[in-house]
């Protein structure tokens, strides 16, 4: 009998043989400028297996499940898609995602993603920094906040035909962390289009917080002066703040967040520590100067 | 009416009958086919992307499973005669066997002997605290679940074994607030072992001496 004793860690990740073909392709000077720049904000860990990314997300509107997501976002239609863009912007509408897409330049960013559930990974994302598109539509001087929301359309996203939330998901960032260049807007992942069950075809990251600021499916984006409704902590305000900066100090009612386990080790995996803000403490603690993050979590 | 009545009796008689040839230990080898299944597909490597957390919660869910079942034995024979009380102390320990690859998969896999964490966990975390509650409520039931201890214990026996109700509340309450939100499947258990619980009441206020 064939056995095949391949496992799916042996496979090259993609971004790696994208790497090589960026190397064979030397001398394109314009590949070098961006790639420096981009390196600055990337993790150089090893990125989780495609098949993991896939296939462990939480997606409530796809079912509660960690696999129902990648089972049942299939059905989603993600084109046509457009995004309302409006609040206090010089230019609000409805934007087709085409146009979205071209609001800033498409870089990878490897970022660290810290679920409030404890665990984590290591995905390499693609997108545009929220500060681009931010500037494109114009925010106005008296805009502090920005509030997202995903697609609300139950007869493709069987979880929203139960009210295990309050639908349509909503999330919000005040506007420095928005503008704050870590802040993506991300379109892919492992240099292809965004995979459905994680948030296609757009999707923001946010990687200091855990995983749950990080909306999904995005179909509006509103510039507040006032801190918005979000979904999670609408839910259940004693578990889930509005910030909800990754801070192994304040631990959660229902985790210890001080130790996190990383997906992709098998059985044995050992837990590693979590870090302030995820390890993106430079970038961004200053953000926080002065504020008390055990009030504000 | 009464023909039909007295047909059945003998056939839940005959039923009865063909159980009492049925040791009570095959319940042992028929409780360990989930975790065999388990370790199949461990095997197979089809425990998903975080395979402790699939082992976590298969060990529980099956701990509670057999907690359910082992309740439902009593109001089964009130429902239809046929009796399966020859087996009920298996059925415990079996629940018993998988609550405790339950806490040991937590303990070992999850949070790696972290005791500090572990402590802090029991001591701060609701669903925790409960779940471990259940557990240590059923430790002196397996440890009794003995001969012996039945004719030592003799009418405090039947008393102390009643600890399995409070037990399988919590694991049931456990299983719903380990869910961020309602989880329907933790809703079903909860229902089940309610509803066996409530039978016992209406047996004992309504039902026959």
């Amino acid at each position: 009998m064939f056995r095949n004793d391949l496992k799916w860690s042996d496979v090259t990740p993609k971004a790696q043989f994208l790497n090589r073909r960026q190397i064979m392709a030397a001398g394109a000077a314009s590949l070098v400028a961006p790639r420096a720049f981009a390196a600055g904000y990337s993790t150089d860990e090893k990125p989780n297996m495609l098949e993991e990314i896939t296939n462990y997300n939480n997606f409530y509107e796809f079912g509660l499940g960690k696999t129902d997501p990648a089972q049942n976002a299939g059905q989603l239609t993600i084109d046509p898609w457009a995004v309302q863009i409006d609040g206090l912007v010089d230019r609000p509408g409805s934007y087709d995602l085409a146009d979205v897409m071209k609001m800033g330049p498409i870089e990878e960013r490897i970022y660290r993603l810290r679920c409030v559930e404890a665990w984590s990974m290591v995905i390499p994302w693609n997108g545009f920094q929220l500060s681009h598109l931010l500037q494109k539509v114009g925010v106005q001087s008296s805009a502090r906040y920005v509030s997202f929301e995903t697609l609300q359309r139950p007869e493709e996203m069987p979880g929203q035909r139960q009210a295990l939330l309050d639908w349509p998901y909503r999330e919000g960032l005040r506007i420095d962390e928005a503008m704050h260049p870590l802040t993506l807007m991300a379109t892919g992942l492992y240099g292809d289009p965004m995979p459905k069950q994680n948030g296609a075809p757009i999707r923001l990251v946010v990687p200091w917080k855990y995983g749950f600021k990080s909306i999904k499916s995005i179909v509006r984006i509103s510039v507040t002066s006032n801190q918005p409704e979000t979904t999670w902590k609408q839910t259940n305000f004693r578990e889930y703040g509005f910030y909800a900066n990754v801070n192994p100090q304040v631990s959660h009612p229902r985790w210890s967040q001080a130790t996190e386990r990383r997906i992709g080790g098998g059985l044995f995996n050992s837990r590693q520590d979590t870090v302030m803000f995820n390890g993106y403490g430079d970038q961004v603690a200053s953000l926080y100067a002065g504020q008390d993050l055990s009030k504000d979590y | 009416m009464r023909g039909r009545i007295c047909r059945k009796i003998i056939k839940v008689q005959a039923i009865n009958q063909r159980l009492r040839k049925i040791p009570s230990w095959v319940v042992y080898p028929l409780g360990l086919i989930p975790l065999a299944w388990l370790i199949a597909r461990g095997m197979m490597g089809d425990l998903g992307v975080d395979p402790v957390r699939t082992v976590e919660h298969d060990m529980g869910l099956r701990g509670l499973q057999w907690l359910v079942g082992g309740l439902a034995i009593t109001p089964l024979r009130w429902a239809t005669g046929i009796s399966l009380v020859r087996f009920r102390r298996a059925v415990g320990l079996v629940a018993f066997f998988y609550v405790t690859l339950h806490l040991a998969t937590w303990l070992l896999l999850d949070i790696q002997l972290n005791w500090a964490q572990a402590w802090e966990d029991i001591l701060k975390r609701p669903y925790i605290t409960i779940g471990m509650g259940a557990m240590i409520l059923l430790l002196p039931l397996a440890l009794t679940s003995n001969n012996r201890s039945i004719r030592w214990l003799g009418g405090r026996w039947q008393k102390l074994h009643r600890l399995v109700y409070v037990a399988a509340v919590a694991g049931a309450v456990h299983f719903l607030l380990v869910g961020k939100v309602w989880v329907g499947e933790a809703l079903i258990y909860l229902s089940l072992v309610s509803i066996l619980l409530a039978l016992r009441i209406t047996h004992r206020v309504f039902g026959r001496p």
